[in-house]
């Protein structure tokens, strides 16, 4: 897989300093568009003909929703995308986004029996986008909801947790009130998933294909620790689920941080994914990212596309522990972006704002990581630090473990009656289909104990 | 979600798709398996008399032919009876029939051919309850070395006298279960109506050797070195047992007698085909033993879409396509169609230029740039460029309206129909009305 790389634009890239319109507003047209462009009909049967239908099949168990990925791929073999789509739709209602973002080569397409035979696997997720896609075209929701039960429960977060356990619930007929502290539902949908993966406004639209199962009242610029409480939310509701993602950046702990230039790298991409011209939206010539996942490659990859002349991603410690797949490493270095490893900041100099950044190899010896006294700068007039997100603003009173809400089962907390899933609760992976996996099976617990408590 | 509850000869199933006799309901293990996954019914693995199992051989029963990507088209199997007790079977029927009574619970049966051990053995059948009998008629090997199975099913004096004896001995309904190993399907399934029988299935398997081992030069499956004829079923049966279908469907002396489909059903498309030609329902066999009982579910999905696409029902889908089906001499010979090629989709392969040029009629024209056009004047309209051309809706027929001139023959074409029954050239022509 390649994103084109930036097409060169002499006048803009070589500027120096943190500035707009790097690249001709065509060249950035290009670099946005879908980083995998969509199957067509037919595409899409050659590539479902190539599904062995495994008996219990590995990809299933791969996937954190278990969609029963042989099942919708014989029915888009059989001509019928639309009965594929509620396969998925029935156990992921956020199949739409995962066939976009999910890292599958980690997850099914990673487990697909083909991927070992030939190491080409069916490509389970661009044909879970052509199914999606077709059903949700037709611009009807496909679920109705079950006879009010009289319930009433608040989600807090419209992530893909909050979003896939309020539409469960809803299905279930319970009354939903969905807060967001944020302006527009979505979470990292609409603020945080690299822009060439779901171009237009597919996030936008998606929840509100979503919404429109009814039973759910958005309600958004309300946070909680803001005008909402967990006692008030209580008092109010017969449960609550908490979907508050993580909001809060790790620091640096490099001297000189606070220099102007230096930024959270998940602030700029929401900026980036809110921007309606991406000729306004400044970058630097000289970008470094701090950080080994998922947000430094991203981070990375679309300053790139902005324009940024040289970008560098810097991790502390070896390649192999970078937390970004190969796929999406090697996604970052087809799209120009250098990496060293097991380097870490040690100062970021300046005048004001920054200029180098001073880098110290690293050692990872039995007392874990050290700085060698060798160290080297890199020139740099932006920098985003990318080196994980954590809990912030979870409200008083719940258990913690590991720095986020501790839960056991589905999803309960330590208080009764409070749910947590997604990113801001203890256990599974950071990513959206984990997010919708325990929304979805917190939404379950709910019902079960609503209805027999 | 269309309703596809069905009701065949009173036997009723919450939809079509029953599974056929054979190894998948062999034993109540796998018969639960299948309804937990959705099938409507089943028609239990066939069982013969009483007495010492049958024995089966104990090297490969199956042989196969396989399509790209080793899918498979064709299954072939030596396989015999059930070689389990009958005092089992007839006990494990009762107890799943009790479990689920929606589900519709057939069971097969063949024992030789005298009154006193039909008799004996429906006595047993009604005894679990099941919901019906299929008469096995059918199987081409062993079985019928001994006088039983396909040996029965291609004398048609044979099929209407079981048929008697069994609804002579029994209140259940009686399903007549055909070979396809005969000439003409329509005397074995007159026969069957002829003896009172409820309804006629088919297919059973045709009688087939799959390949032949080049080392050891025996058939396969190749048993000590040797092998023999075994029963052909799966995809690559489905045109014929779909023509053996529209047969009865359309045959005046059988017409209305319910048909089970039975023949390559492998996906909804395949069911509903089947079911537009008149059978009342389908069975399955090679689809599930290849893919395993989940297969049901898309049927099930793939049929009740369909229905609700065309505003149809179940019933007004069943023998729709059955007044369509004539014979050749009835086509009208007025209906002229050209191959169109659609430049925008074309790829340029030349597919199409190498069948006909080579194989046709000379009708297709290239290009030094590679474009591939139709010549009118030379194409009879065969449909071979169709059918080899790998692009989806690339090259399609296209119907000349009348007045318009067929480029061919030179001639107008006519709105009248004319057929080979009024053809100038056929000695036996009537006069055209
Ligand atoms: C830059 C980046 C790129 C990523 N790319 C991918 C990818 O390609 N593939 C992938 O699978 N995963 C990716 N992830 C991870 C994925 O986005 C998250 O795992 C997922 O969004 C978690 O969902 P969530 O619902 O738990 O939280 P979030 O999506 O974070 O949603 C939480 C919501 O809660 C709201 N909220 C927070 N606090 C409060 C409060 N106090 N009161 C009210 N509302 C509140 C927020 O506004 C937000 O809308 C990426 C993450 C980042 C940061
Ligand atoms: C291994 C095997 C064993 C079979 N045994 C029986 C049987 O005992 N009785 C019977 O009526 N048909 C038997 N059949 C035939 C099937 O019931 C069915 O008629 C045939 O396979 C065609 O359907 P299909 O193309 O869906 O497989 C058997 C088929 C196979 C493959
Ligand atoms: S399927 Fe394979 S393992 Fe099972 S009985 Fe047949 S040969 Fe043996």
């Amino acid at each position: 897989m390649s994103s084109t790389p930036p097409r060169p634009a002499p006048a803009g890239i070589t500027a120096p300093g943190i500035v707009a319109g790097r690249l001709p507003a065509e060249a950035l047209a290009d670099n946005f568009t879908d980083v995998l462009p969509p199957l067509d009909r037919h595409e899409a049967i050659v590539a479902a003909d190539r599904c062995y239908f495994c008996h219990d099949a590995p990809c299933v168990t791969a996937c954190p929703t278990e969609i029963d990925i042989p099942l919708f791929i014989r029915q888009i073999a059989t001509g019928t995308p639309e009965a594929a789509a509620r396969t998925i739709f029935d156990q992921n209602i956020l199949g739409g986004m995962c066939a976009r973002v999910c890292p599958t080569e980690a997850l099914c397409e990673g487990a697909c029996v083909r991927e070992m035979a030939e190491g080409k696997p069916v490509e389970i997720g661009r044909l879970q986008r052509f199914a999606t896609d077709r059903l949700m075209a037709e611009g009807v929701h496909p679920y109705d909801r079950a006879a009010p039960t009289g319930r009433r429960v608040a989600v807090v977060g419209a992530g893909p947790a909050g979003l896939a356990c309020a539409h469960r619930l809803a299905m279930k007929g319970h009354e939903v009130t969905l807060y967001d502290a944020r302006p527009r539902p979505g979470g990292l949908n609409e603020y945080g998933i690299a822009a060439y993966k779901t171009p237009g406004d597919f996030a936008a639209e998606e929840v509100d294909w979503l919404l429109s199962i009814g039973g759910i009242t958005l309600e958004t610029g309300r946070a909680l620790g803001g005008d909402l409480s967990l006692e008030g939310l209580r008092e109010d509701f017969d449960a609550v689920f908490l979907g508050i993602g993580l909001g809060g950046v790790n620091a640096l702990n490099a001297e000189g941080e606070d220099r102007e230039g230096v930024q959270d790298a998940v602030a700029f991409i929401a900026e980036l994914r809110q921007s309606a011209d991406l000729s306004t939206l400044p970058v630097g010539r000289h970008v470094v990212v701090i950080g080994g996942g998922m947000t430094a490659v991203d981070a990375a990859v679309q300053s790139r596309l902005l324009g940024a002349e040289h970008v560098t991603i810097v991790y502390r410690r070896g390649r192999e522990r970078m937390s970004a797949s190969d796929h999406e490493i090697e996604h970052a270095q087809t799209a120009g972006v250098k990496i060293i490893t097991d380097a870490m900041p040690v100062a970021v100099h300046g005048n004001g704002a920054v200029a180098e950044v001073e880098f110290a190899y690293t050692e990872d010896g039995p007392e874990g990581l050290r700085p060698r006294p060798e160290t080297f700068r890199l020139h740099a007039d932006q920098v985003f630090k990318a080196i994980g997100q954590r809990l912030e603003g979870a409200p008083g009173g719940l258990d913690l473990a590991g720095g986020k809400i501790a839960v056991t089962g589905a999803g309960r907390t330590s208080l009764p009656g409070i749910w947590a899933g997604g990113d801001c609760a203890a256990g599974g992976d950071d990513l959206t289909v984990t997010a919708v996996a325990q929304g979805r099976d917190a939404a379950e617990d709910i019902h079960t104990s609503l209805m027999t408590g | 979600m269309a309703d596809l509850s069905t009701n065949f000869v009173g036997i009723t199933s919450p939809n079509p798709f029953w599974l056929a006799s054979a190894p998948p309901t062999d034993k109540a293990y796998n018969v639960v398996r299948a309804f937990k996954a959705g099938w409507g019914g089943v028609v239990w693995k066939t069982l013969g008399e009483d007495g010492p199992p049958i024995v089966n051989v104990n090297g490969p029963r199956y042989g196969a032919v396989w399509g790209a990507d080793r899918r498979l088209l064709g299954l072939n199997n030596i396989e015999l009876i059930t070689d389990r007790p009958l005092e089992v079977n007839l006990r494990e029927i009762k107890q799943v029939k009790r479990d689920w009574p929606d589900r519709a619970m057939v069971v097969s049966l063949m024992v030789p051919c005298d009154e006193d051990s039909w008799r004996d053995i429906l006595k047993r059948v009604e005894e679990t309850e099941a919901d019906g009998v299929e008469l096995n008629f059918g199987c081409p090997h062993g079985m019928s070395e001994r006088g039983m199975g396909s040996a029965v099913g291609q004398v048609p004096e044979y099929i209407e006298m079981v048929a008697r004896w069994c609804k002579k001995h029994s209140r259940m309904p009686v399903i007549v279960k055909l070979t396809p190993n005969i000439t003409d399907i329509r005397y074995p399934a007159r026969a069957a109506r002829a003896g009172g029988a409820d309804a006629v299935s088919l297919i059973n398997t045709i009688s087939s050797i799959t390949s032949v081992n080049l080392d050891s030069f025996s058939p396969e499956p190749m048993i000590d070195g040797k092998g023999t004829h075994g029963g052909y079923c799966g995809p690559a049966v489905k045109p014929i047992a779909l023509n053996m279908v529209a047969e009865i469907a359309r045959d005046p002396e059988t017409y209305g007698l319910p048909i089970s489909g039975i023949g390559g059903v492998t996906t909804w498309r395949d069911a509903a085909e089947f079911l537009a030609l008149g059978a009342g329902n389908v069975q399955v066999c090679t689809a599930a033993m290849t893919y395993g009982f989940k297969v049901v579910q898309e049927m099930i999905s793939g049929l009740s879409q369909y229905l609700d696409e065309k505003g149809m029902s179940l019933d007004e889908l069943r023998g729709r396509a059955v007044p369509n089906v004539t014979d050749w001499q009835y086509l009208n010979l007025n209906h002229v169609t050209k191959a169109r090629i659609d430049q925008d989709l074309c790829i340029k392969c030349g597919r199409c230029y190498a069948a006909c040029e080579d194989t046709s009629h000379q009708a297709i024209s290239m290009s030094p740039e590679r474009v591939f056009e139709v010549i009118d004047a030379e194409c009879v309209a065969c449909n071979l460029c169709v059918n080899v051309c790998p692009v989806d809706e690339c090259i399609t027929m296209e119907t000349l309206a009348p007045g318009m001139v067929d480029a061919r023959t030179g001639r107008v074409v006519s709105p009248a129909h004319a057929d080979w029954t009024t053809h100038p050239n056929n000695p036996m022509a009537s006069a055209a009305e």
